[in-house]
């Protein structure tokens, strides 16, 4: 099987975001940036499936140059080759026009499947696999949690809400986008590190693949939440702040 | 111009998150004056329809055809394309469901446009444009998105967002539209929806309830939340990456992929927020967040708060209580 992995390098989870002065998106320099980790569960079931049954795992990703060292990382931990879309404007288009880009460079390779996380971490829009296989005119799933090759295609094991789940039976080409969970996560091994280094990283740019990328939707202004309830914090060293607790909850909301 | 809601069936009813959809759509109706239609889809929705028709919407719109007996992408895309030429709404809004993120991405591409999905808010601005709040950075902050298509602006509410208005109104006109659907068109088989494996934790009866999330680092670590949770006589439960990673089993999720509960006392240890996880317990009576993030949106639900390193705070709570106790 050919996959394709579409993944996005997103800011790390645990860094300080501070909105630009702006006001439209966030400070970007000195900010740390990772693989957003549905796409790390994407890329996992893609190196499980070319291990059970063969063929190729090709990373794809959209963004600037910095997206090429979580490019490097999907490499290390074994994908065969990648192709980066490479562009700077990645926020002034929308999830269409992001689509638009990696359903143009997927379409080149000809997969039999394409797989990328259920959504983001940083814009959490869980839309850009859905439009993919729409461009493409390819079936689709999402919110997948494990995958089954069968003669005429795959079964899937798609998750529903509140513990539910169903099995859905669906043709090749098809474009599938993985919850976490479903399997663990491999490291990169210093082997896998060292080959990642020979391993193809084709760039092209957004103006080759030429497609629209005039938004119908965009992001005005960014600002902090509201919040819904006054928390009351409790200060002090751990322990003051752990007896501040015990009080409050024995004496004000009554419950211990 | 109309708007047009798009209710969702759920087994044996219409999950309340469509009417929530509905509660939405009268916001944005209050700005545009446009009337509201609902839309109700399946292979027979006769005795759904007569309950939203007493929710104070223009009209309900069965649209009816055997291939849309169960939810298919294909399906439902097809089916509310052709009601879209038909109708020609200003604004579709949805509930922002697993089965809406399944089809609606792909339905507003069809027609050239991008939906804004999981929406908390609507406002309008000075100049009359609708401006559309949605969350980023996993709840730490918000995105106001505006649509500058010409075509329907498809909208996405997130659960909770919007207050459904359970008033019984007159009853409005039901009427039947048929898709042309081929069932070649439909390329998914879907099986019948099953339960995950058996729920041996039930924290929907849990009075008290201490929940762990990613702060917590290791497996190696969860003792001590585990003994927390032990003198004050409440469950273990988790947020997803816990389980996910295999440190607490899939039936301690809390969530909305995992249980909803609304304890007495829910105390979260080390779990920043996401809406994922606040939807499962935010009713619950009294809420305390131990996390060393001070903009960590649990912050945004808690009734009282420690900022701090839980591995300090954990252990002093956990002596606290016991002397309490004593």
């Amino acid at each position: 099987m050919k996959i394709i992995v579409a993944i996005k390098q997103v800011p790390e989870r645990d860094a300080q975001v501070r909105i630009d002065s702006a006001g439209k998106w966030i400070e970007e320099s000195n900010l740390q940036y990772a693989l957003n980790e549905p796409d790390a569960y994407a890329l996992e079931e893609a190196l499980q499936l070319k291990e059970k049954h063969g063929g190729e795992v090709i990373v794809l990703s959209a963004g600037p140059e910095r997206v090429g060292q979580t490019i490097r990382e999907a490499l290390a931990k074994g994908a065969d080759r990648a192709i980066h879309i490479d562009c700077d404007d990645l926020g002034t288009r929308d999830a269409l026009g992001i689509a638009r880009l990696l359903a143009a460079a997927a379409k080149q390779e000809n997969p039999d499947l394409i797989l990328t996380g259920l959504q983001s971490e940083d814009l959490g829009l869980g839309q850009t696999g859905v439009i993919v296989a729409e461009l493409l005119g390819l079936p689709h799933s999402t919110l997948i949690l494990h995958i089954e090759k069968t003669e005429s295609g795959l079964t899937v094991k798609r998750e529903l809400e509140e513990g539910w789940f169903q099995t859905i039976e669906l043709p090749l080409p098809a474009v599938l986008t993985i919850q976490s969970g479903g399997n663990k996560l491999r490291y990169a091994t210093l082997m896998g590190i060292k080959r990642a280094k020979t391993k193809e990283m084709r760039r092209v740019t957004a103006a080759e693949l030429a497609v629209d990328g005039a938004p119908v939707v965009v992001l005005d202004r960014v600002t902090l939440p509201h919040k819904q309830k006054s928390t009351q914090i409790l200060s002090g060293s751990p322990k003051e702040a752990a007896a501040a607790l015990v009080e409050k909850l024995k004496f004000e909301a009554r419950i211990l | 111009m109309s708007i047009l809601v798009v209710m969702e069936q759920r087994q044996d009813r219409i999950a309340n998150i469509s009417f929530e959809a509905i509660a939405a759509a009268k916001q944005l109706a209050a700005h545009s004056q446009a009337p509201i239609n609902a839309a109700l889809l399946g292979a027979q929705t006769e005795s759904f329809a007569a309950e939203i028709a007493a929710r104070g919407v223009n009209k309900v719109i069965r649209v009816e055809h055997p291939l849309l007996a169960h939810y298919t992408a294909d399906g439902f895309t097809l089916a509310l394309e052709q009601l879209i030429h038909k109708e020609q709404p200003s604004h579709l809004i949805l509930p922002h469901t697993y089965q809406v993120r399944d089809y609606a991405p792909a339905l507003a591409a069809r027609l050239g446009q991008t939906l804004i999905s999981d929406v908390v808010a609507i406002a309008a601005t000075e100049n009359a444009s609708l401006v559309f709040t949605r969350q980023l950075m996993q709840g730490r902050l918000n995105g106001d998105y505006r649509a500058t298509g010409a075509g329907p602006c498809f909208v996405s509410v997130q659960a909770g967002a919007f207050r459904a208005q359970t008033a019984e109104a007159p009853s409005s006109p039901i009427e039947v539209f048929t898709p042309t659907i081929d069932p070649a068109q439909i390329r998914t088989k879907p099986g019948e929806p099953f339960r995950g494996s058996s729920q041996t934790v039930d924290l929907g009866s849990a009075q008290f309830i201490v929940s762990v999330g990613r702060g917590i680092k290791d497996a190696e670590n969860i003792p001590l939340v585990r003994q927390l949770a032990t003198v004050l006589g409440a469950e273990l439960a988790a947020s997803r990456p816990i389980c996910d990673n295999g440190w607490l089993s899939m039936d301690h999720q809390v969530g909305s992929s995992g249980q909803t509960v609304s304890p007495k006392l829910y105390l979260a240890v080390g779990i920043s927020g996401a809406i994922q996880h606040l939807v499962g317990m935010k009713g619950s009576q009294c809420i305390v967040a131990i996390n060393k993030d001070p903009d960590a949106p649990i912050f945004e639900v808690a009734d009282y708060g420690i900022v701090g390193d839980l591995f300090e705070v954990v252990p002093a709570l956990t002596d606290a209580v016991k002397a309490a106790r004593q």
